[in-house]
């Protein structure tokens, strides 16, 4: 009788990491999401059920450990734990109304680090990512390229690029040579 | 690039994160199955298309994702202004305040609080 398959995960790009200078693009590992959608009603039950707070401004963030929620738009956030616990569990006693959908494997994680991270990104994303009108904790929505990408940033010079899976050899070659012209 | 405010994320983005869809305050009928051909046909097909201010939809989709509206002048490609859906169409006495829009526009000179350019001698009527 053949042996029953077996499905493995691989995770993308694992470890994979360019430097050029002081300026650093490295895959992050991988980390549970959820993308939540849900009426102002609901917010305070969720908050409460994930322990987090959920922004309602644009570009706000929240982090609570090794939670961090991203506000995305008036009814929706991405909901990220790099710490193994699991969002979607802990909506799941939550009865107000509300979408949670587990989005863990669709995304992967770029980190752009170093002095010219902003302007890295900026070789593929015409977004303002000045300090003034993109500070410290900001997040969005936008495009690198051709491709849709959701930008976190951590630091002054540290940005989180959540992009999808099957976009993610785009997008960290992008940022990569993107890199290399910025730093010189 | 154009820059476009968001209502909802509330600065100037990136045209390139939005996408145009089509005229707005275009209200379907509550009692769509009543509605004569004739009715039913402006409403899904005919489209004012006018050389000037325009009312239009527009999707901040690699953005906040929601629909919204704006006046974009068709001529100069300029946005006068955006407003979040579901909010009434910003009247003439509002736009006239935004001004700037192009001069052959079909709102009148004086509707738009400026003068009439003084003819040239060699000008016949």
């Amino acid at each position: 009788m053949a042996s029953t398959a077996q499905a493995e995960r691989r995770p993308k790009l694992a470890g994979r990491e360019t430097r050029h200078g002081a300026l650093r693009v490295a895959m992050l590992p991988p980390a549970e999401r959820m993308s939540l959608r849900a009426p102002a009603a609901s917010v305070a039950a969720l908050a409460s059920a994930l322990k987090i707070r959920l922004p309602n401004a644009p570009r706000q963030s929240a982090k609570s450990g090794q939670r961090t929620s991203l506000w995305l738009g008036p009814d929706e956030w991405l909901i990220l734990d790099e710490g193994g616990g699991d969002p979607l569990a802990d909506c799941r006693s939550v009865t107000a109304v509300h979408s949670a959908a587990g989005i863990s494997h669709r995304n992967v994680a770029i980190e752009v680090s170093g002095p010219g991270a902003a302007a890295c990104l900026n070789s593929g994303c015409p977004r303002d990512l000045s300090l003034a009108a993109f500070p410290v904790g900001a997040c969005s929505r936008t495009l690198l390229g051709k491709v849709e990408i959701i930008i976190y940033r951590t630091a002054e010079d540290n940005f989180r690029v959540e992009c999808w899976r099957s976009f993610s050899d785009y997008v960290f070659e992008f940022l990569s040579v993107a890199a290399k012209d910025v730093a010189g | 690039m154009l820059l476009i405010r968001c209502p909802y994320c509330e600065e100037d983005r990136p045209e390139l994160e939005f996408r145009n869809a089509g005229e707005a305050h275009i209200a379907r009928s509550a009692n769509i199955a009543g509605e004569s051909d004739e009715a039913f046909e402006t409403f899904f097909f005919i489209r004012s298309n006018p050389k000037g201010l325009h009312y239009e939809r527009w999707r901040h989709v690699h953005g906040c994702a929601r629909f919204f509206n704006a006046v974009r002048d068709t001529v100069s490609d300029k946005f006068l202004m955006t407003y979040k859906a579901g909010e009434a169409k910003p009247d003439a006495e509002t736009l006239k305040t935004l001004g700037a829009s192009a001069a052959w526009t079909n709102l009148s000179t004086e509707h738009l609080g400026g003068r009439r350019p003084a003819r040239g001698k060699g000008d016949t009527e």
